[in-house]
């Protein structure tokens, strides 16, 4: 989230597209209904079923799943026909003045450089025109016909009312009473929020889904406003910590991005980043860049990272491809090319898509180890559970080990909530049997394998002899000792640049925040954007004061928000080009003339004069981008594509099938049904359930006896079609798998009518398994196809193709 | 700073006292005395409060764990009751169908209490002590890393990775543990890497 949960009660319109608030988020959607109860704010829910959130909304539009782009740019059509534009925020904090290269152009749903074969694009034209300066190149008047704005406008322009309607299946008049709603938050006093979760990452476009509602938010002048910003509902606890620490397979953390073996030292690494400015006077932050870097090969090597040695450079791990997801760590494992796999906490057997690949690529495993505190399918998929685990465990040579480990109530730590707070939390039972940490389980297998490599040598051990592990008990470190490591520490003392007498931070003391970091190995900080989260003034992370002056809905003194404890990203864009905020009654930060302040920490120099330095200082421009350069590999604009498993062939681009950009292996190709396929005629999503929590709760009896049972859900026209029964069972079935299932026949969902033809929906909860409490059922992951968002590969479990029949129940 | 005084346990006290006073000076006394022992003790009185949050989904929802014995001196602790922490600005002291379950997550007859393996072919799961069980996986990821790491690549850049044994991070673990578990697999050269970010 750019904003906070409590926020969100400064909202004048919440826009629900592509999540369930009300179901999935019910202590964060009071916030809400508090905007609506106190502020009258109004609430939109775009979504192909009617949902709780649905239910208490001012309007209700229905949509066909996988068409959110073509709605979205859509509203961006109207907003500009009708001139509902903040154009101050657009000309000031936005590239739309920039000019763009000749060569770039979109046609027939692609954009300049496709090369089908590689599934990839040359992305060269898609960038501006650099002045001899060695600046971007500008037209403030907008008049260029080559500008960012220009582009943009002949792009959505597609994008009628009429179109909307027949890709998306949403009723002309329901489209626009939406689109009227949002673009009165044109206005300076008015702003909009958007709450968003899996119902837009989880397409192979997912990320163009957010980008789209990014851009309109720009284009409103929603962002870094309170009450605004782009607020992505993230599904569990700590996955907002888990990626800023960067778990993931190309990821540093704090966004910094592992070596590729194209840069093949610390210079070359470092020639692609720390960008430089492209337009006069802005802050390019990322120019700390090798100082965020250093920093974290400090905290990772210590003392054996050198100046000498380049920090250790050559020991982190250089990709060959541009990230080892979990869908090519399944792929590989199929393909036979992995021996083994560590499951902390992660239940993929449930998770990951196209079940029956999951279990022929886990039975190749030599080993895989599990640790949960549950005993998760994915620990026994070797079991024989009849129809829901239909394995012949004699044929699996995998050795498994299931190993208990704490839950949240007897761990001690920090999780990162969506409103991206650091809170900290203390444990307060005993352990289960012999159930132990994460952090003592990592410790003991690091331990025994540093100490085997001591021993015995073996393939390059200085990476792992060499650790950082200066741990009190070398066995379990502490999560106060972590929290400290990742906050970060001075090894000598660090001075202020501009003035030399000024000490910043003493030697061996924990850094005040990142601005205290150096590039010259004399700082250590295991993820810079958490710096300042546990400093030399205690745990920020664990502070309780509840106090909210003006309330704003800040709570600043509340743990800790990263970064430096701010609450509202790119808050500097609250304030026009003097500094004063555009909406005085919801001023968030302002300029006095000499420096900015007010209730949040500033995201800006605090002496940059508001007429100089753009808002937002992470990109080198200084402004956002509503054309994106080659920095998303599907295209600089948003456009719309089908799902790869369409009932409908692309209306805008017949030709073009599924995310021309996304990456397919080459076995699940042949596992995507046709477009508009008579086999498998019916357009299915998943979806959570107010009741469960993924594969958790339902391990937990008073979930289990609230929704015992596994079951879809479709319209009563489609019932009658396929000669359904309320209560009655049903198969239902991919090209890729095959459930059984009660079906549940609702007035919720309703068949679509795109492009003249209509689309029955078919909706498939996800909280059923083999294990539990609950009765042992099915999910939507024995069904959905293996293909991953374009830019980062998140699955494409809201948009497949099934088909169903009744069928006769199992004999009680 | 989280436990140091029980509400409960000041409220209780503070509260019999002031009601005991007050009956005793209309000279109730002897009825207070009666109706007091009538009434069930209220359970929460003797435990230790521990404060924390929500594990489910991402609004972070205080609790408040109420525990048998505390853990700080030393002591087994069992939860006994979990409910929202009025205190905490997002949720204040709400908590959804989910939340409000939480004492069942910790007590949920599947949680896991031994380490297992399954032997290869096998259609069990045996108990396995920790030592043995750790023992065998640093082995078993030694042999594999040493027989398939990649100093170099073909051009004879060092690229250090090994990518034939992979790490698949959680969804709920913490911040410090996310580090420490970045640390080790990094280190390793691991480049499966991944959470449940994606899914």
């Amino acid at each position: 989230m750019t904003n906070s949960w409590t926020d969100i009660k400064n909202t004048d319109l919440v826009v629900i597209m592509g999540g369930n608030a009300a179901e999935a988020h019910p202590c964060g959607f009071k916030w809400v209904t508090e905007a609506k109860a106190n502020r009258g704010a109004r609430l939109i829910v775009v979504d192909p079923r009617f949902t709780r959130s649905a239910s208490v909304a001012d309007v209700y539009a229905p949509i066909r799943q996988g068409s959110d782009i073509a709605f979205l740019l859509g509203v961006m059509n109207y907003c500009i026909q009708n001139d509902k534009v903040q154009w101050d925020y657009v000309k000031a904090f936005t590239n739309a003045a920039y000019i763009v290269k000749d060569g770039f152009a979109y046609k027939d749903g692609l954009f300049t450089g496709y090369d089908e074969t590689k599934r990839d694009y040359d992305k060269s034209s898609w960038d501006y025109v650099i002045g001899d300066d060695g600046y971007a190149t500008v037209d403030d008047t907008l008049t260029h016909p080559r500008c960012v704005w220009n582009l943009l406008k002949a792009h959505v322009s597609v994008y009628t009312p009429e179109t909307v309607e027949r890709i998306c299946g949403t009723p002309k008049e329901k489209f626009l009473k939406v689109a009227e709603m949002i673009s009165e938050c044109s206005t300076p006093t008015k702003t909009m929020t958007s709450m968003y979760a899996l119902g837009w990452t989880q397409h192979s476009k997912g990320s163009q889904n957010i980008r789209s509602m990014a851009m309109l938010q720009l284009i409103l002048g929603n962002i870094g406003v309170r009450g605004g910003g782009m607020n992505a509902l993230r599904g569990h606890s700590n996955i907002q910590g888990l990626t800023d620490v960067g778990l993931m397979s190309n990821l540093l953390p704090g966004y910094m991005t592992l070596p590729t073996e194209k840069e093949v030292d610390f210079d070359s690494y470092m020639s692609t980043r720390g960008f430089k400015p492209l337009r006069p006077n802005q802050m390019s932050y990322w120019q700390n860049y090798k100082k965020f870097f250093v920093s974290f090969l400090k905290a990772m090597w210590g003392p054996a990272a050198t100046p000498e040695n380049h920090f250790a450079y050559d020991w982190l791990p250089k990709l060959d491809v541009p990230s080892y997801d979990v869908l090519r760590a399944f792929e590989l494992m199929n393909q036979g090319k992995m021996t083994g796999y560590i499951c902390q906490g992660f239940n993929p057997l449930l998770a990951a898509p196209n079940r029956t690949k999951l279990t022929a690529s886990l039975s190749k495993l030599k080993f895989l180890v599990t640790m949960d505190p549950l005993d998760t399918e994915t620990s026994r998929f070797w079991e024989n559970h009849g129809e829901f685990n239909d394995v012949d465990p004699s044929q699996i040579q995998t050795e498994v080990f299931q190993l208990p480990s704490t839950c949240f109530a007897e761990d001690e730590g920090s999780l990162t909530n969506s409103g991206r707070w650091l809170q900290w939390h203390w444990p307060g039972g005993t352990p289960p049997g012999e159930a132990k940490t994460d952090n003592w389980i990592m410790a003991q297998i690091y331990v025994r394998l540093r100490d085997l490599y001591r021993k015995e040598g073996g393939a390059f051990p200085d990476p792992i002899v060499n650790l950082d592990w200066s741990y009190g008990d070398p066995g379990e470190p502490t999560a106060e000792e972590l929290a400290k490591e990742i906050n970060g520490r001075a090894y000598a003392t660090v001075y202020d640049p501009s003035d030399p007498t000024k000490v910043v931070a003493e030697a061996g003391k924990l850094v005040p925040s990142f601005a205290a970091l150096r590039d010259d190995g004399s700082t250590s900080s295991g993820c810079w954007i958490y710096a300042g989260c546990f400093n030399e003034n205690g745990n920020n992370m664990a502070r309780r004061d509840t106090s909210d002056p003006d309330e704003t809905g800040a709570y600043s003194k509340w743990a800790f928000s990263w970064p430096v404890n701010r609450r509202i990203l790119y808050n500097r864009a609250s304030a026009d080009l003097k500094g004063k905020a555009w909406d005085p009654s919801r001023k968030l930060i302002e300029w006095d003339g000499q420096k900015w302040s007010g209730y949040d920490v500033p995201d800006i120099a605090p002496t940059a004069k508001p007429s100089d330095v753009g808002p937002f200082i992470m990109n080198p421009e200084g402004v956002s981008r509503l054309f994106v350069r080659g920095m998303m590999r599907d295209g600089p604009f948003p456009a719309h594509y089908e799902p790869f498993e369409s009932p409908v062939t692309n209306f805008v681009a017949p030709n073009v099938r599924g995310n021309p950009a996304a990456r397919v292996f080459a076995g699940d190709f042949a596992q995507f049904a046709e477009p508009a396929s008579q086999e498998f005629p019916y357009a299915a999503t998943s979806y959570r359930l107010t009741e469960h929590f993924h594969y958790w709760t339902k391990h937990v009896w008073v979930n289990a006896v609230l929704q015992p049972e596994f079951f879809v859900e479709i319209s009563e026209e489609l019932a009658k079609e396929r000669g359904i029964v309320k209560g009655g069972w049903v198969r239902v079935w991919s090209k890729r798998g095959s459930i059984k299932a009660k079906a549940v026949v609702t007035k919720r969902i309703k068949p679509l009518i795109c492009d003249g033809k209509p689309v029955h929906v078919v909706g498939i909860p996800l909280h059923w398994g083999f294990t539990g409490a609950a009765k042992k059922g099915f999910g939507p992951n024995s069904l959905t196809p293996f293909v991953g968002d374009a830019n980062i590969e998140t699955p494409e479990y809201k948009a497949f193709l099934v088909n169903i029949e009744p069928i006769a129940g199992p004999v009680a | 700073m989280n436990m140091e005084l029980s509400r409960r346990q000041f409220l209780a006290a503070t509260g019999a006292g002031f009601a005991g006073t007050a009956l005793g000076a209309f000279g109730f006394g002897e009825v207070e005395t009666a109706h007091a022992e009538a009434i069930r003790a209220f359970k929460l009185v003797n435990t230790t409060e521990t404060r924390n949050t929500c594990p489910y989904c991402s609004v972070a929802c205080g609790i408040i764990m109420y525990s048998k014995g505390d853990l700080r001196k030393g002591e087994q602790a069992e939860i006994i009751h979990i409910e929202g922490d009025s205190d905490h600005p997002t949720n204040r002291g709400t908590l959804c169908p989910k939340g409000s379950a939480l004492l069942n997550f910790v007590k949920a007859e599947t949680r896991l209490k031994y380490p297992m393996v399954r032997r290869p072919g096998s259609d069990k799961f045996e108990r396995i002590g920790w030592e043995e069980a750790l023992d065998r996986i640093a082995r078993l990821m030694k042999d594999d890393r040493d027989g398939n790491f990649v100093q170099k690549n073909n051009d004879g850049v060092t690229v250090n990775r090994w990518t034939t044994t992979g790490f698949l991070a959680a969804s709920a673990t913490t911040n410090e543990t996310a580090f420490v578990t970045y640390k080790v697999v990094r280190s390793a050269g691991m480049l499966v890497f991944d959470n449940q970010a994606r899914v």
